[in-house]
């Protein structure tokens, strides 16, 4: 199957492991990967912080890159959950009937990346190896959004020598909401320190999520405590091997 | 002329206001336990209905009809309430409903009279103004009851005294009942309130309530709650009067059956209420004889006319989402600064004050979602949040400060650069230079300027990695392509690269 991956603005930015572990995978299951290198960012940004307005011409500019991609994959459940919660009413607020069409007809296309992987491939064992201590953070949007449920677990049960460590009040937001943790550092800082007790209380060597905004706020105190408590996106364990860390 | 504000609450944002309660271990620890123990008790209650979905579904589809047609259920409620010997008054806004309320009390000659816990009384702020004319309301609902006494502000709407502990209500009936020997057990507090208040009940001959829901058909009001208080308030005095906000009209009686199972379930993992109140116009020789309904408007039909933020106007003040959101948890109601705490008050406050107060509170949400996962009657709140701030960023860029201000700026620069691959590369490869500023020996960030500020007081951040996905990709490509034309393989490069599975 050919793929297109929307790799995202803060992957592409920040975390261009997390990108290449899914082409790893993706590849290492037979199908072949493209990558529209006119691609930016999905607008949840913008949108999210109230400016609807500046929005609109950058999800468009999505829907024209990708409007002739059969299957576009993302990793990341927010930006997904962006497409889907809220692209037909930009749409709608743009006034723009044939970017409504093209909307209507992309959204079904469009997968987070361990949905693809369970959903539309019927795959939960990847041919990873990752031996270690790991713990599952379920970011708001996979969860209440995407409705993922166990389908990220499903994954790494598969991992051999993974060790899957169960994170009390997993379902509880880590306090990141984009511009939430700038806006309101204190709350965000106060939630965010609630999450990491939990992290730390599970005894985990590295924790994981389908999303690395969470995992970016996570992995901020982690390192500043000095924990040496590792983050990685769930596409990085996918990606491993017996021969070859990701 | 614009109406007058409601009850004055709001003099910080919200940020502000959370720092402080941030910082009082007392009030947070009292919070958590107290959301914690109603969140456990409301999913068992309602995880163990097979059709807690459906119930949902039908809660948010008759609350929706209702707005739709609210002129004409509320017409039809006046009629209905009228004919069974009710009085039925209309108030454009908090002072018209003051005004209406102290009117009906003067009438009877007294200076006190009883309240049902009523947020809505609150809304209006009557306690101040019926205090200001010389009558003293006298709060009957416990916990209404503890945060009248100790001068405090509800700090929820079902559960006004939450942030405060056993001890401390001790402290304040110690003081303000005149009971220094009083014990600490709930049964002691619990006996000292109804010694207190029954004396009221006997006495006074005027009450104050809100209501939970009004019928339509019958013109019927239903009040449900947990201590008798209200039963109280609503068969002992010759007078009621109850304020209701005018979004509270359901058509039927009959829709009660959705209702009384969600609201109890959702307000306090109970499945049903102790006390469940339904009482048409006036009964000769049974309840009070005179009976007034105060409809409240209050800016609430402005919120009627916008289509993305009429759904607000659903809830029923159960409070779940309340319990449900991991801000309040962290804050409690008082950060709010307003009768209407946590998600729902934060949709709500903005618009009962035009957007003009409360701007902050639309940002006070993580826009986690776990307030609507519970909401029995499905109000998207994430969704209106988002429309709020779309509103507060409109009026910002009107003005220079806003459109000259660094969020601002810095999104109109994010934008710009969102607009076209180009530009985003060129400002990533700026941002590795650029960071060198900020970056420390550890190869860390720990400290960053101005509006990212917020981020580095208690968060590291990872410099930007040496080379973008997007760069790593065009490499791989490169190398694919040129490892093909050497083996002869005749592959050639497509503008996209796409590379096969090995």
């Amino acid at each position: 199957m050919l793929v297109s991956l929307f790799i995202t603005c803060y992957n592409d930015t920040l975390f261009p492991e997390t990108g290449r572990s899914v082409v790893r995978v993706l590849e290492r299951l037979g199908h072949t990967v493209e990558f529209r290198p006119e691609q930016t960012c999905c607008g949840q940004m913008h949108w999210n912080t109230g400016y609807l307005q500046e929005a609109i011409p950058i999800l468009r500019h999505f829907v024209e890159v990708y409007r002739d991609a059969e299957t576009i994959v993302v990793p990341s459940s927010s930006c997904v959950s962006m497409m889907r919660d809220h692209y037909l009413k930009a749409a709608e607020m743009a006034q723009d009937a044939s970017l409504r069409a093209d909307v209507e007809a992309l959204l079904p296309r469009i997968y987070e990346f361990t949905e693809f992987l369970v959903k539309k491939l019927g795959v939960e064992d990847v041919g990873a190896a990752f031996p270690h201590k790991v713990t599952l953070h379920t970011s708001c949007h996979s969860q209440r959004s995407l409705h993922l449920g166990d389908i990220p677990i499903r994954l790494l049960k598969q991992v051999r020598g993974l060790q899957l460590l169960k994170l009390e009040s997993s379902q509880e937001c880590c306090g990141f909401g984009g511009t939430f943790s700038i806006k309101n550092a204190d709350v965000s800082s106060a939630m965010l320190a609630d999450k990491v007790r939990c992290v730390l209380n599970t005894e985990a060597e590295v924790c994981t999520a389908v999303d690395n905004s969470c995992l970016m706020h996570l992995f901020g105190s982690l390192h500043r405590q000095r924990t040496f408590v590792r983050t990685a996106h769930i596409a990085e364990i996918l990606a491993s091997t017996a021969g070859e860390r990701a | 002329m614009k109406p007058t504000p409601s009850s004055h609450w709001q003099d910080r944002d919200f940020p502000a206001a959370a720092r402080e309660v941030l910082e009082d271990s007392q009030t947070r620890s009292n919070v958590r336990h107290a959301t914690n123990v109603i969140q456990a008790k409301r999913d068992a209650v309602t995880g163990e209905l097979p059709d807690w979905e459906p119930l949902r579904d039908a809660g948010a589809a008759i609350r929706a009809h209702s707005l739709a047609h609210l002129d004409y259920y509320l017409v039809q409620f006046e009629q209905a309430c009228t004919r069974a010997g009710g009085q039925v008054h209309w108030a454009r806004d908090a002072a018209e409903a003051n005004q209406i309320i102290l009117g009906l009390i003067q009438r009877h000659h007294v200076d006190e009279v009883l309240k049902i816990k009523t947020m809505t009384s609150e809304e209006v702020g009557l306690n101040p103004y019926l205090e200001a004319n010389g009558i003293r309301a006298h709060e009957t609902d416990l916990a209404e009851l503890i945060v009248q006494l100790g001068k405090d502000k509800p700090s929820h709407f079902v559960v006004p005294a939450l942030h405060k502990n056993r001890m401390q209500v001790r402290e304040i009936f110690q003081r303000e009942m005149h009971l220094p020997e009083l014990g600490e057990r709930p049964e002691d507090l619990a006996a000292a309130a109804r010694s207190y208040l029954r004396e009221k009940f006997f006495r006074l001959k005027v009450a104050v309530s809100g209501a939970n829901f009004l019928i339509a058909e019958n013109g019927a009001v239903c009040i449900v709650e947990s201590e008798g208080n209200g039963r109280m308030c609503l068969t002992l005095p010759d007078v009621l009067i109850s304020l209701v906000g005018i979004e509270k009209v359901l058509p039927r009686f009959r829709d009660l059956e959705v209702f009384l199972q969600t609201l109890p379930r959702s307000a306090t993992g109970e499945r049903m209420n102790p006390y469940n109140s339904i009482w048409t116009g006036v009964q000769q020789g049974d309840g009070p004889q005179e009976f007034h309904v105060v409809l409240l408007d209050n800016r609430r039909s402005p919120i009627l006319g916008d289509a993305e933020s009429r759904q607000t106007l659903q809830c029923i003040r159960c409070g779940a989402c309340l319990n449900a959101c991991p801000v309040y948890h962290q804050t409690g109601g008082h950060a709010y600064e307003s009768v209407y705490a946590g998600p729902i008050g934060a949709i709500l406050t903005p618009q009962l004050h035009s957007m003009e107060e409360g701007r902050s509170l639309p940002y006070a949400s993580s826009l986690c979602g776990a307030c609507y996962e519970v909401c029995p009657v499905k109000i998207n709140i994430p969704e209106v949040l988002i429309h709020l701030r779309g509103k507060v960023v409109e009026e910002d860029q009107k003005t220079l400060s806003g459109r000259f201000g660094m969020w601002n700026l810095g999104m109109q620069t994010a934008a710009f650069l969102f607009a076209s691959a180009s530009r985003l590369s060129l400002a990533q490869s700026l941002g590795r230079v650029a960071q060198k500023l900020v970056v420390n020996k550890e190869g860390m960030i720990e400290h960053l300027p101005l509006l990212l500020s917020g981020w580095t007081q208690t968060r590291d951040l990872r410099p930007l990695p040496e080379q973008s996905f997007r760069e790593w990709w065009a490499e791989r490509t490169l190398q694919t392509d040129a490892a093909r034309t050497d083996s002869g393989a005749g592959g050639q490069a497509t503008g996209r690269g796409s590379s096969h599975g090995e």
